[in-house]
């Protein structure tokens, strides 16, 4: 990993704590064992202390680009087509029921 | 994984050995002879004429399967049964008169991220583990009019996270050419089949290189076109902007044959690209003369590529140039940090594209007293260890703070990845590279370090990142005898003049020049 400047690499690598990880993984929705939160801080932190190198470029001028082709506004016209089957989208389903998914609750119940 | 049944009938199983059609006995699984070395050009002709039967050819792909799938694991699912109706539909077209098109017979492997309705669809993936989609992807739709049989849906890193393969919730995929080693990935299984005779050719998708760096891998041609080129309607979402389906085949013409069939617009994919483009297949046989190829610095000297892998790239650069290209090198600065742009986008990509996986609509539930629970639950039984660090990267590099450090500058790198392209495309038709920085490595050599897993992608990486086509065609053998690619990259729809180039390498190759 040559290419990033050594200073940043340690601040960057330090960056990341097992704390954070913990609190990457629940907005994730993945619950990890305490082994699994070692193991990926270490992890999560190499790749980071990698992308040093384009933590480290001056190029705030530059646009940013989110896809390689912008393909603007595209629309079909606004007319009734088939979609998917029904029953055949809810027979995959963990759990259906009346036509609709299944899901359990959503609020918790009250104190 | 059961194969094809009972192999009674035609097949010479032969006492004597003297002509055994497909020489299943004879050496090992890349050594290809019979119909299960034919081209796809070769089988198509041959079922279009008459010459051959879809069934024949078939069966003999299916023998294959039974004799080397166990030892390879390509296949996730042989679709054994629905082959052969399909390949009997094929021959009663012949025999009516009908032509079943250009693809005629020929067996075809699908990544198993790329939709089948009706039949499963897994991403190698726990979570998804049965999962029967309601449709068929657009380029399962175009296969079928030009007369492909689907022979089954093949193994692969999870969601297409990984270079080896052994990310799969169903085992890892062998390299046919040392069953030790890995296949590269994450289209291993596509890769490995086509080398191992098992269906002629296979889709694969490629975001940072899953098509290509396991074509090297493992010996055979495989492309990323173009972004926008092929529909994504159907292939399972990991990272959007980079995402495309390409062909894997055992020569450059047939890769250019089959991706003419899947290339289109399709109103369905809303990045696809519209109006018409000129066939893949437009400029080969032209040879390579005049044409002025680029030898990309920073790539062919990257930090990691083998002696062998440089020394291959050199005979390919020369190679062109006995052809008549003018070759040289050329400096494209911004490629180095590629890798590092892409393991922010692509994860991040990949944490927003698969938060659908909730255990609500389809796939594993495990269940809990809330939804949260169970969100939590389902995502962390169903997703492997690779899936996970990656969603935790994604949702890492795009959460407060630190957005604007790594993704933010991420996407400002691939606009001078662009911009570097340009400038070189200005001098230069074509550009070459190595694919892959080694050869095949050891099962369980980088399965515990990351980002050395990662590194297989350096070289691959800038296409997907500008929207590019690039191939990687077999070019020479490495120290331990195993495959090398090489890697010719061309700016946005150039793929006739690409697999021009990849053509003459082909033959090169081909006359021992490499």
């Amino acid at each position: 990993m040559g290419t990033g400047a050594p200073t940043t690499m340690t601040s960057v690598a330090e960056r990341i704590s097992k704390d954070q990880v913990a609190h990457v993984a629940h907005l994730a929705r993945l619950a990890l064992s305490d082994d699994e939160l070692e193991l990926y801080t270490g992890q999560l932190a190499s790749v980071l202390a990698h992308a040093a190198d384009i933590e480290a470029l001056d190029i705030a001028g530059v646009p940013p680009t989110a896809h390689p082709f912008p393909l603007t506004n595209v629309m079909r016209e606004d007319e009734p087509q088939p979609c998917l089957e029904r029953d055949e989208v809810l027979a995959m389903a963990p759990e259906a029921e009346a036509g609709q998914f299944r899901i359990p609750r959503i609020l918790s119940e009250a104190p | 994984m059961s194969p094809a049944g009972s192999t009674q009938g035609h097949g010479s199983q032969g006492d004597h050995g003297s002509q055994g059609q497909s020489g299943e006995d004879r050496g090992g699984p890349a050594d290809l002879s019979g119909l299960v070395g034919l081209s796809a050009t070769e089988v198509a002709a041959g079922v279009r004429s008459g010459e051959l039967s879809a069934v024949e050819v078939l069966e003999q792909h299916l023998e294959r399967i039974q004799r080397w799938e166990p030892a390879v694991h390509a296949f996730n699912l042989v679709m054994a049964e629905a082959a052969r109706k399909r390949a009997e539909a094929i021959d009663d077209l012949v025999a009516r008169g009908e032509d079943p098109g250009p693809l005629a017979g020929v067996p075809v492997g699908l990544k198993d991220l790329i939709c089948t309705r009706g039949v499963p669809t897994t991403c190698s993936s726990r979570i998804l583990a049965g999962w029967k989609p309601p449709y068929d992807a657009t380029v399962v739709t175009r296969l079928g009019p030009a007369g492909a049989v689907v022979t089954g849906k093949t193994n692969m890193d999870e969601f297409a996270m990984g270079s080896s393969t052994e990310h799969s919730a169903t085992g890892p995929t062998h390299n046919p050419h040392d069953l030790g080693k890995v296949p590269g990935g994450s289209s291993g299984g596509s890769a490995a089949a086509v080398a191992a005779g098992f269906c002629t050719l296979a889709l694969g998708s490629d975001t940072g290189g899953s098509v290509r760096q396991p074509a090297a891998l493992c010996g055979v041609v495989g492309v990323k076109p173009t972004y926008g080129l092929v529909s994504r309607y159907g292939l399972v979402a990991f990272a959007s902007s980079l995402d495309q389906i390409g062909p894997f085949a055992r020569s450059v013409a047939d890769a250019a044959l089959a991706l003419d069939v899947i290339a289109g617009h399709d109103p369905a994919d809303s990045t696809s690209l519209p109006g018409q483009h000129p066939s893949a297949a437009s400029r080969l046989g032209r040879g390579a003369e005049g044409l002025r190829v680029g030898v990309i610095a920073e790539l062919a000297n990257a930090q990691g590529v083998a002696g062998d892998v440089a020394k291959a790239l050199e005979r390919a650069a020369q190679a062109l140039s006995a052809a008549g290209a003018k070759v040289d090198e050329i400096s494209v600065p911004s490629v180095t940090y590629g890798l590092s742009a892409y393991y922010m986008i692509a994860p991040a990509e990949a944490s927003s594209n698969l938060a659908r996986y909730d255990g609500v609509r389809y796939g594993l539930r495990v269940p809990g007293r809330d939804i949260t629970e169970m969100y939590m639950a389902t995502r962390s039984a169903g997703f492997g260890p690779e899936v996970k660090r990656r969603v935790m990267l994604g949702t890492y590099a795009l959460s407060a703070g630190y957005y604007e450090a790594f993704y933010g500058k991420a996407q400002k790198v691939r606009t001078l990845i662009i911009r570097d392209f340009e400038d070189a495309y200005r001098s230069f038709d074509v550009l070459l590279a190595p694919t892959a920085p080694t050869t095949a490595f050891p099962l369980g050599a980088k399965v515990a370090d990351p980002l050395t897993m990662y590194l297989n992608d350096v070289c691959t990486i800038p296409s997907n990142l500008a929207g590019h086509p690039a191939v990687s065609v077999p070019f020479g053998k490495g120290d331990d005898g195993l495959p090398i690619g090489a890697q010719v990259l061309a700016p946005a729809l150039g793929e006739p003049v690409m697999f021009q180039v990849a053509e003459v390498l082909e033959e090169a190759a081909k006359r021992g020049a490499e």
